[in-house]
């Protein structure tokens, strides 16, 4: 069994639950506490992956990072970045596929937070900043993790964005979703068996170990 | 000397209600706000402490400008230098009781730590996490955290209510103590009269967001009746059984008074209860003190 479609798998997941996490708890912590009113479409916006077809993002991504269009020339002359059909742009759209899964658990930790807790930090002198890392984001720790993990897992998970703006090359956007899409087609039952077997295997361990840990049952084996 | 002055419209739950007060502060005063739920008690910490903003305003502390509408000055709560204590402590649960005040201490000496834990007797519990103390020993750590940058002005809201007689009893007087031991001008909210009596030097009454009163808590709070009657309102804090009588212990203002009663009238009494003690029939010895 070539293993490549596996560990490509994994170093997307990877790299984009790293840059998502960056990206998400900026966006996150302005969506738990912003007044602004167009607040709404914002959240609209970030949620709507959850619900629209993978195709419909897949599609759009691709005609808007095609090098006949102008944005895709001009990310291709400026930056020397071809989305399209390349693992960059993989990375690109699963963070965009992925985005709810991360935003949300953060944005909802961060709200259910006592707002006591964030104007004690504020009145004891500490800036936004401070108060953010050092008080906000330690106490919501289970939600940082539910948010990385549904992260890590939804990408593992992801085909029709792959499919639509990755493609099938190997060792490029060839991940094990698409390759198990391969298998069957060419009717190789085993191969396709091994690899579903596999990312049955990962994603059902990587969820318990959130229930796990959020659960509370790994502490008395820290502690 | 801190001036106020702040307007602002508020929502309440009856409705829309205007919040119109002006005020100043004597250094080392404690003063008590005192008003019923939704009357703006909160909302005027708050707006001092810079966690709202009112519509129009003004506070000067000792000349500093920390707010003025008409020129555009709003120093954010980080630049006011205050100590305030949340109703429901907002004690940070990821940090230890000693974690807690060195957060609030940043980068300056350490001693005012250790002095605090000492005056506020946390001393064995300073390596336990919040979540793991009672009600009362959060307060006090709530109450150390606020005082660990020295404020000049401390703010209590309702930090109090939630505990019971006893334990209240006794961070009344580590209030007290922190105040006189720290030089404080203290702003307290509360509902409790045998609390404002023992501890405030002065009291507003903040009615609708107006302030309706503003002088000495005995004279406000025990000026109902001018007959020449004697009587004081105060609170039974103990009841002792002794031979066939029983003594009630009964906290008026900051005295300690101990009053005879039979066991009919001990039946309805409990610790806790706020009682009027009065007497009719005898004439009050009043003696000049040195």
């Amino acid at each position: 069994m070539d293993w490549g479609p596996i560990i490509l798998t994994l170093k997307l997941a990877l790299i984009t639950t790293v840059l998502l996490f960056i990206v998400s708890i900026p966006l996150a912590y302005w969506l738990a506490y912003s007044k602004w009113r167009l607040k709404p479409v914002f959240e609209t916006l970030v949620s709507m992956p959850l619900v629209l077809p993978p195709t419909v993002l897949g599609f759009y991504l691709l005609v808007a990072f095609s090098p006949s269009n102008d944005f895709g020339r001009w990310l291709n002359e400026w930056f020397g970045l071809q989305m399209v059909f390349s693992f960059e742009g993989l990375v690109l759209a699963s963070m965009i596929y992925s985005l709810p899964f991360m935003v949300h658990p953060i944005q909802s930790g961060l709200a259910n937070l006592s707002p006591n807790l964030r104007e004690a930090s504020y009145v004891l002198g500490k800036s936004r900043i401070t108060t953010l890392f050092k008080v906000l984001l330690p106490n919501i720790r289970p939600s940082l993790l539910t948010g990385i993990v549904l992260a890590f897992a939804h990408t593992i998970g992801e085909f029709g964005v792959v499919l639509m703006i990755g493609g099938n090359i190997p060792g490029e956007t060839k991940v094990a979703s698409i390759a198990i899409y391969d298998e069957v087609e060419a009717l190789n039952y085993g191969a396709a068996n091994s690899y579903s077997m596999i990312l049955f295997a990962l994603t059902f361990t990587i969820l318990l170990v959130v229930y796990l840990v959020n659960g509370g049952y790994l502490k008395r084996f820290w502690k | 000397m801190i001036e106020v002055s702040l307007h602002k419209k508020l929502m309440s739950a009856n409705g829309e209600m205007k919040l119109n007060t002006g005020f100043k502060l004597e250094k080392g005063e404690f003063v008590t706000l005192y008003g019923k739920s939704g009357a703006g008690k909160t909302s005027v910490l708050r707006m001092l402490a810079g966690l709202l903003l009112p519509d129009e305003g003004r506070i000067a502390m000792n000349g500093t400008l920390w707010l003025d509408t008409n020129n555009g000055i709003n120093l954010p709560p980080q630049k006011r230098n205050i100590g305030f204590v949340f109703q429901d402590y907002a004690l940070f649960p990821n940090m230890t009781v000693k974690e807690n005040l060195l957060f609030a201490l940043g980068k300056k000496d350490k001693s005012v730590v250790d002095e605090l834990i000492e005056l506020v007797e946390l001393g064995n519990l300073e390596n336990r996490k919040p979540q793991t103390l009672s009600g009362g020993q959060q307060q006090r750590v709530a109450l150390a955290r606020a005082l660990v940058q020295r404020p000049q002005l401390l703010m209590l809201d309702e930090p109090l209510s939630a505990l019971d007689t006893e334990m209240r009893i006794s961070l009344q007087d580590y209030i007290l103590r922190l105040h006189r031991e720290y030089e404080l001008t203290t702003i307290l909210v509360s509902h409790d009269v045998s609390e404002i009596l023992k501890m405030s030097d002065r009291m507003l009454i903040l009615e609708e967001g107006n302030i309706v009163k503003d002088g000495k808590p005995d004279k406000i709070l025990l000026s109902k009746d001018v007959s020449g009657k004697f009587q004081f309102s105060g609170e039974v804090i103990g009841i002792q059984k002794q031979d066939f009588i029983f003594i009630i212990s009964i906290l008026i203002g900051k005295d300690l008074v101990k009053v005879v009663a039979d066991e009919d009238e001990v039946k309805k009494l409990q610790i806790g209860d706020k009682v009027l003690v009065a007497s009719k029939a005898f004439n009050p010895i009043i003696r000049k003190l040195p």
